[in-house]
């Protein structure tokens, strides 16, 4: 874990009595200060400055430094949240600045759920050792005894003597003191927090977005600035025979056709390669790219074809390269069983589809490289884009916009790579913007996966034996493209199934690789929780029990589980087991608070079906029951959503509350439409036409309720996504009758 | 040439006639809160009002416009005060807030017309905008405040 330290102590040796007037501002203020004309504006008061996250300015502002990324799960927010709450800063004076990729603030990777599960600690002790440092100037301002003064609303009072003075006031002197040691920094109780776990800010950016003025990566201008648009490999690692731009160029607005290098294994995130159509604006360039023509050099990946990828998935399942968890014997339970389950899954290629497609504003210049970008990881976007432009690490600047959405994509700096080639080589600043298309075709892609699962029943009908057979391509694959075989995906929702059984056995067969696979939103967690939730409520039914009783009774006595006393290399999200359980109990809450918010049956008196789903993933728990309706003619309408969420200690519920109601959203469009598809290595998805998203009237009333937890903090972007798909299948099946055990439903004409 | 009435002012334009009113907007005039999804009219994040109506710009091409008064997000209100902006500020509506200026526009035409919605008003209307971020439940709810603060400054 990091730990604090005065970066940058200045001394300062003005005297104090600084005016500080003015003290109000609006916390509005900051999705401006993302560009470069900005920064040149910002005046240059005095600061104390006691770690990365924080400084004090002589005018009374407090700027918090945000290092995460944000995408709409309001970490701009919640990080001032927590450290303004420590520091005991007035709300009003609290300035968010963006932080560059710097690895002085630790991970900066925007991804895995874990910005508040991995910097709870150290904000708060951020926020706590500038108070405490701020506490020692005041006592050594008035001669007093710094157990005597106290911070408390953007002020240190000192009770005896009625006196007070603003933390402005105090830079000059703070930034003279020694940074407390670890021990000596005493957080706030819990119950004095006047922020963390309360919904009493508005969101940070709210007024920029109310009113157009925030600014996205493809909002980013800069002066001279070229627009780009480029014509990849529609297959992936195809090399461009030749081309033909001799029309693309007479288009007004385009200024110039350049190729650029074709992409060699392993592809990782460097660019895909193709022709770039250098324009004057977005449009010439698109114009410009459809004038174009090209002769690629197809590479192997042409023969990917997603039915009978689908066929080789299914067999793959049945000669397991890998076991991934082995309790007990599987195999001799199933044998002596006296009756068995068996049901296969098959989860679609996804594709991320944030509402901002990838872009990026590059200038090179004068030996550096500035860069800014709608980027969930601007230190991998920095060595991506130092490697591409050969520049030392130091020498690239990564800016970091909003994100118009992330969701994984986001998190692969590619096109971040492509703007820097593309200026170092123009010598001008340029922007790349993706369109559509290029987002839906040229992706990081959510692995398609199959599923093989089998349970052996005893004569009482308790599950004795569970097997779980997967095969999908995996994400290692673009890193190395000899692997065939997943690895660390088992650990997101399948090793970690929690049902109380004798004997387990999970496997994984060999896939090849035919598109870049990347992580999305609760990555393998969709599937394999899909395959999992699923198949448990096919054994409520098989014993004809409640589905809600029957999970009861899988997951057992209240207990800690640890795979890897079974033969398992769980990886816990990063954290350690003992700090973070895979908790039964906390399984169980979940689930009994869930089916207590929808009065949870599976039929209601007037034939809607109830499905429920109880899934860990990130370390946070959540619920789902999913309410459907039919008609006559047999289509089902899904009419509620309940989710029950036991995200550990929170620090902002209502935006915690806002991720679960988008998980579910998510959820439903993947287990609706989502289907990406290959003909001859090609994606045959274009637009929001080809790949659908729920619209506002397709989404049913969700509601919400967080369970109220002193456990540390878990994840919360992602937890939610995973129990929608099979909640909504087990609706269906106890509306309907029907088990729909392949995604999405729309093939299946019932929606 | 093309003379473009946008929030309220003129504005000289001299691009190709084919150029959606997006582009021109974004690139041109740097009018960036009109925002880009498709380029097919299918998610309404590019939605403008062309005389009030709500109006997907990135299939809209210049040539076509004459007079019309477009507004985009940034000639809504003066003061960002338009009741859906209070309404969507008040309720935290946005996650990543890309979609939002397009749903904002939307919402504003709608009520524009229907000074009290109901769901199922609403739902028609709002449909061709999509929110990746499932921001739905909280649309709806802020259009429907958005009805009583424009009633509450219609009374005052």
């Amino acid at each position: 874990m990091q730990t604090i330290n005065n970066v940058s102590r200045r001394k300062f040796l003005k005297a104090l009595g600084i005016s500080s007037s003015a003290l109000v501002l609006s916390v509005n203020l900051p999705g401006l200060s993302l560009l470069p004309k900005v920064f040149a504006a910002e005046e240059n008061p005095e600061k104390f400055i006691p770690n990365v996250y924080v400084e004090v300015n002589s005018n009374n502002i407090v700027s918090i430094i945000v290092h995460r990324s944000e995408m709409g799960q309001g970490i701009r927010t919640s990080i001032p949240m927590i450290v303004a709450d420590e520091l005991e800063a007035d709300w009003q004076q609290i300035k968010v600045v963006q932080g560059l990729g710097d690895k002085k603030y630790g991970s900066q990777n925007t991804d895995g759920s874990r910005s508040i599960r991995n910097f709870y600690k150290p904000l708060r002790e951020a926020g706590a050792s500038a108070r405490i440092m701020l506490e020692q100037a005041a006592a050594q301002l008035w001669k007093v005894p710094v157990g005597e003064c106290k911070a408390i609303d953007g002020k240190i009072i000192h009770q005896k003597s009625q006196k007070s003075v603003g933390f402005g006031e105090l830079v000059a002197i703070a930034s003279t003191l020694p940074v407390p040691e670890p021990k000596d920094i005493v957080l706030k109780n819990k119950a004095d927090f006047k922020f963390i776990g309360k919904s009493n800010v508005k969101l940070v950016d709210g007024q920029d977005i109310a009113t157009g003025k925030a600014i996205y990566g493809f909002d980013v201008e800069l002066e001279n600035m070229v627009y780009v648009v480029i014509a990849r490999p529609p297959v992936l690692a195809s090399k461009v025979k030749s081309f033909d731009d001799s029309q693309a160029i007479k288009i007004k607005g385009v200024i110039k056709v350049i190729q650029l290098e074709d992409i060699k294994d392993p592809v990782g995130f460097k660019p895909l390669g193709g022709i770039a159509v250098i324009a004057t604006n977005t449009w010439a360039a698109i114009k410009g790219r459809e004038a174009l023509k090209i002769e690629w050099d197809v590479s192997h990946h042409s023969s990917y074809n997603s039915s009978e990828y689908k066929a080789m998935l299914k067999e793959s399942c049945d000669s397991p390269k890998k076991i991934l968890r082995d309790k007990g014997d599987t195999t001799a339970a199933l044998a002596n069983a006296s009756s068995i389950l068996k049901a296969e899954y098959y989860v679609p290629e996804l594709v991320h589809a944030p509402m901002e497609p990838p872009a990026a504003t590059a200038h090179y210049h004068d030996g550096i490289l500035e860069a800014w970008a709608c980027t969930q990881t601007p230190q991998s976007a920095q060595g991506t884009v130092a490697k591409a432009v050969g520049l030392a690490p130091e020498k690239v600047f990564i800016n970091v916009t909003l994100l118009g959405g992330g969701f994984g994509r986001k998190s692969k700096p590619d096109f971040v790579a492509e703007a820097a080639i593309i200026s170092k080589q123009l010598a001008l600043p340029v922007k790349v913007l993706w369109t559509r298309e290029d987002e839906i075709q040229n992706g990081y892609y959510h692995a398609v996966s199959y599923h093989k699962l089998e349970a052996g029943f005893d004569q009482n009908s308790q599950v004795t034996s569970w097997l779980h057979k997967t095969a999908l391509p995996p994400i290692g694959s673009t890193f190395n493209a000899k692997a065939k075989v997943i690895n660390f995906e088992g650990s997101l929702g399948m090793i970690d199934m929690p049902y109380d059984i004798a004997n387990i056995k999970c496997t994984a067969g060999k896939a090849d690789a035919h598109t870049r696979i990347g992580w999305m939103r609760s990555v393998t967690n969709i599937n394999q929780a899909f395959a999992v939730c699923s198949f448990a409520d096919e054994i409520a039914h098989a014993r004809k029990e409640n589905p809600k009783q029957s999970l009861l009774t899988l997951l057992g006595s209240d207990r800690h589980i640890n795979v890897n006393k079974e033969k398992a290399k769980y990886g816990n999200y990063g954290e350690k087991l003992k700090e973070y359980p895979i908790d039964t109990a906390r399984l169980k809450q979940a689930l009994n608070k869930v089916a207590d918010m929808a009065e949870f049956t599976p039929v209601k008196e007037n034939g809607n079906g109830m499905g429920i789903a109880v899934h860990r993933s990130f370390t946070s728990y959540v619920g789902c029951v999913v309410e459907v309706s039919k008609n006559p003619q047999g289509h089902v309408k899904i009419e509620k959503i309940w989710m029950s969420a036991d995200c550990g200690t929170i620090v902002n519920p209502e935006r915690v509350i806002s991720q679960m109601e988008g998980a579910a959203v998510f959820g439903l469009s993947l287990t609706l439409f989502g289907e990406i598809t290959a003909k001859d290595g090609v994606i045959e998805q274009s637009n929001f036409d080809s790949y659908r998203l729920v619209r506002m009237n397709e989404v049913p009333p969700i509601e919400v309720e967080i369970l109220p937890s002193h456990e540390p903090p878990g994840g919360v972007g992602e937890p939610g996504v995973p129990p929608i798909a099979p909640a909504i299948c087990n609706a269906i099946f106890a509306a309907t009758g029907n088990r729909y055990r392949k995604l999405p439903l729309a093939q299946y004409n019932i929606i | 040439m093309f003379t473009l009435n946008i929030n309220g002012k003129p504005n000289n334009v001299d691009e190709e006639g084919d150029m959606p009113l997006l582009w021109v907007l974004r690139d041109i005039l740097k009018y960036t809160g009109t925002k880009y999804g498709c380029g097919k009219g299918l998610c309404g994040a590019c939605t403008v009002h062309i005389d009030g109506l709500a109006t997907r710009s990135c299939v809209l091409p210049i040539s076509v416009l004459g007079q019309n008064k477009i507004t985009t997000i940034e000639g809504l209100s003066d003061e960002g005060d338009h009741p859906v902006q209070q309404a969507w500020k008040s309720l935290n509506v946005p996650q990543c807030g890309y979609c939002q200026p397009g749903q904002m526009m939307s919402a504003a035409a709608l009520l524009a017309e229907n000074a009290s919605p109901n769901d199922e008003q609403i739902e028609q209307a709002m449909s061709g905008n999509i929110c990746r971020c499932g921001t739905y439940p909280r649309i709806k709810q802020a259009i429907h405040l958005a009805t009583e603060l424009s009633s509450e400054i219609k009374g005052s």
